[in-house]
């Protein structure tokens, strides 16, 4: 239960280079089939399917030809003071583990979704209706992932199955499995993302890409303000998108250069 | 045919046909609500109007409503066995009554509310000691038992059942101990009343709901404590009043219903201080740290600022004036008004600490969106307050709900 900021030697992040984003949606799709997301009951309904992973489309509401668009995937932003896990009354979501991952116990959830009422950012879904693939489409599951049943709250767990198994893989290879080097562990998104605008890694490690991304001038945190402190940074040269970042009052200026 | 020998003694009620016709009319709208929540536990929650934004519906926004509304048993409770406010004598039976029936009806609205309903247990398994829910959970269960408790000496009144030894004696011991379970019955309600408060109150992301603290709570703790002992009073008498109307007969003397509805008035005045100095502090000092202006956290009809003027003018200074005042007080439609305005306030607060906290778009790119319940919601909440108007009405028929019914009706 994190009523305070939780310090990870290890501290998993993603900076997301919204310049370089096309939207193309891969890494969406990227995560539904990963993790053993259901094709959707309604595809028309946004509000009612499951996406971990969510690309959002920003404009600068300028008129042409000034205008100007950018896309912002959003998987869970795994924050360091999340409020979704002190108020969930069973302990069904918890940040105690190295990593700095929330995680989400399936079979402990009673689906109060009182962390989704928590969650600013919408990362927390909830399972409208019985998950049902396709006859045949069964063999594209993966195998070390559960899938959820109706009823619960899921999220974007940074692949951590993928976590575990690059520990496991380090360990056989008599490698520390508390170092792991940066590409031995990425979620399906990066993986998948055709531009390279995901970079995956430690926070905490220098030698990470990440790490020294994540300082830069260009380099923001959504909503910063409500100090919820998320292992997902954005960078964008574009002071309007870093702007739509936060919330901004007319008379307060933007951080970056 | 009769069923006179079970009515209390010297009382006069309508005839067993009518009677069976009006329980045959609730019948019909708890069938519908039982339909409902078969439909709800069968198909999911995807039949009613909650989606990804809005986790909280209508089953919280009644729940909390009741809840608040049925703050009038602890509260009168608390006056009456253990401050000695003799004057509640006269209503604390149905004080107790409707206080069963909100808890009770909360807890079967909930069962509907959460996702996996054979897993609810997991809230005493596994308990979060940092989450308000939890403490939510623990208090209204315990309440609930507490009230069952302080119900059953009511029921062993009955004319037939007391003439059994044991129950008259088991009835008489009830009563003997009743201030301690009035005691601990105030402590926990006042306990779960603060934490469903809380549980908004804790949310330091959504800055239409986030409070600052004071101690461990947020101040929504108290301001949720303090309006629902505002509003149970009154609605108690409320109560009382509208089943004078339909049955015909005097229950409880005016001078009660004013001393109920004086308590009203007195604890919205202390409520409304509060409540305009926590406005204030967050319209000047949470909002614009969070970037928000207090424009930008209204929207429309369904999330527009008249909710709030109505909120603490129309159903709060207003009422509170009337209720203050002992010349309108005394005044029996004025009386009804007020408190009926206070009722209406509490559940416009209920409404937007749900609806418009979760409505509310945080991130700058989000949007508004409007929740709208569907019948699988209406349809439940319709149904539980049939089930308050069964056990009201199997009470008011043969038990000894109001002490002065016989002396207010003899001409």
């Amino acid at each position: 239960m994190v009523l305070y900021l939780k310090e990870f030697k290890i501290k998993w992040g993603m900076v997301i280079d919204l310049d370089r984003c096309t939207g193309c949606g891969a890494c969406m799709v990227a995560c539904q089939a990963e993790n053993n997301i259901a094709p959707p009951v309604d595809a028309s309904n946004k509000r009612y399917s499951l996406t971990w992973l969510l690309v959002y489309q920003l404009s600068n509401k300028q008129p042409y030809p000034n205008h100007d668009v950018a896309y912002m995937p959003r998987p869970c932003l795994q924050c360091g003071k999340p409020n979704c896990v002190p108020v969930c009354p069973v302990i069904a979501t918890d940040k105690n583990q190295e990593g700095g991952i929330v995680s989400q116990v399936n079979a402990r959830c009673i689906g109060c979704r009182y962390c989704m009422a928590a969650c600013p950012y919408h990362a927390r879904y909830f399972n409208w209706h019985d998950p049902v693939w396709p006859e045949g489409m069964e063999k594209t599951l993966t195998p070390d992932v559960s899938t959820r049943p109706r009823g619960v709250v899921e999220k974007c767990l940074f692949c951590h199955h993928r976590y575990m198994a690059a520990r496991d893989k380090a360990r056989i290879e008599d490698r520390d499995p508390n170092a792991l080097a940066e590409g031995d562990y990425i979620p399906a998104c990066v993986e998948m993302c055709p531009t390279g605008a995901m970079v995956f890694g430690d926070l905490e490690n220098p030698e990470h890409k990440v790490h020294k991304l994540s300082k830069s001038p260009y380099a923001f945190r959504l909503l910063e303000r409500l100090n919820t402190k998320p292992q997902v940074y954005y960078y964008s040269k574009r002071e309007w998108v870093r702007k739509q970042g936060d919330n901004y009052l007319e008379h307060e200026t933007v951080g970056g250069v | 045919m009769s069923d006179k020998e079970l009515w209390p003694e010297g009382v006069q009620r309508c005839s067993l046909k009518l009677f069976i016709a009006w329980l045959a009319v609730i019948f019909a709208v708890l069938a519908w609500g039982v339909y409902a929540a078969y439909v709800v536990w069968s198909g999911g929650l995807i039949v009613t109007g909650m989606d990804n934004y809005f986790a909280f519906g209508l089953y919280i926004i009644f729940d909390l409503a009741v809840i608040a509304l049925g703050a009038g048993a602890f509260f009168s409770g608390l006056l009456y066995y253990l401050i000695r406010v003799e004057g509640l004598k006269n209503i604390i039976n149905l004080a107790v009554i409707i206080g069963f029936i909100c808890y009770s009806g909360a807890l079967l609205i909930l069962t509907l509310e959460v996702g996996q309903p054979l897993r609810a247990w997991f809230g005493f398994w596994h308990p979060n000691v940092h989450s308000m829910l939890t403490e939510v959970i623990f208090c209204i269960t315990v309440y609930m038992l507490v009230l069952t408790i302080e119900f059953i000496p009511i029921i062993l009144e009955n004319r037939k059942l007391n003439k059994i030894k044991f129950l008259h004696h088991m009835a008489h011991n009830f009563h003997v101990i009743m201030p301690l379970f009035a005691g601990v019955g105030a402590f926990l309600s006042f306990f779960h009343q603060g934490s469903l408060g809380g549980m908004y109150g804790v949310l330091f992301s959504r800055p239409y709901a986030f409070r600052e603290g004071f101690f461990i709570w947020p101040w929504t703790f108290f301001l949720f404590i303090l309006s629902a002992v505002a509003s149970g009073p009154g609605f108690t008498m409320l109560v009382a009043t509208l089943m004078e109307k339909m049955t015909g007969r005097k229950l409880v003397d005016f001078s009660v219903k004013a001393l109920m509805g004086k308590i009203s008035g007195t604890m919205l005045a202390i409520y409304l201080v509060f409540k305009y100095l926590d406005t204030w502090a967050w319209a000047t000092g949470i909002l614009p740290r969070s970037g928000l202006t207090f424009s930008e956290v209204f929207y429309g009809v369904a999330y527009g600022k008249w909710l709030l003027f109505s909120e603490l003018i129309v159903c709060g200074l207003f009422p509170a004036i009337l209720l203050l005042n002992a010349k309108t007080r005394n005044t029996p439609w004025i009386l009804y008004s007020a408190c009926t305005l206070v009722g209406i306030g509490v559940i416009i607060n209920r409404y937007v600490q749900t609806a418009q906290t979760l409505a509310h778009p945080v991130m700058p790119f989000d949007r508004w969106y409007v929740y709208m319940p569907t019948w699988a919601e209406w349809a439940p909440s319709l149904a539980i307050i049939a089930y308050g108007a069964l056990i009201l009405s199997l009470a008011y028929r043969y038990l000894p709900v109001f002490p002065q019914e016989r002396k207010l009706n003899q001409a």
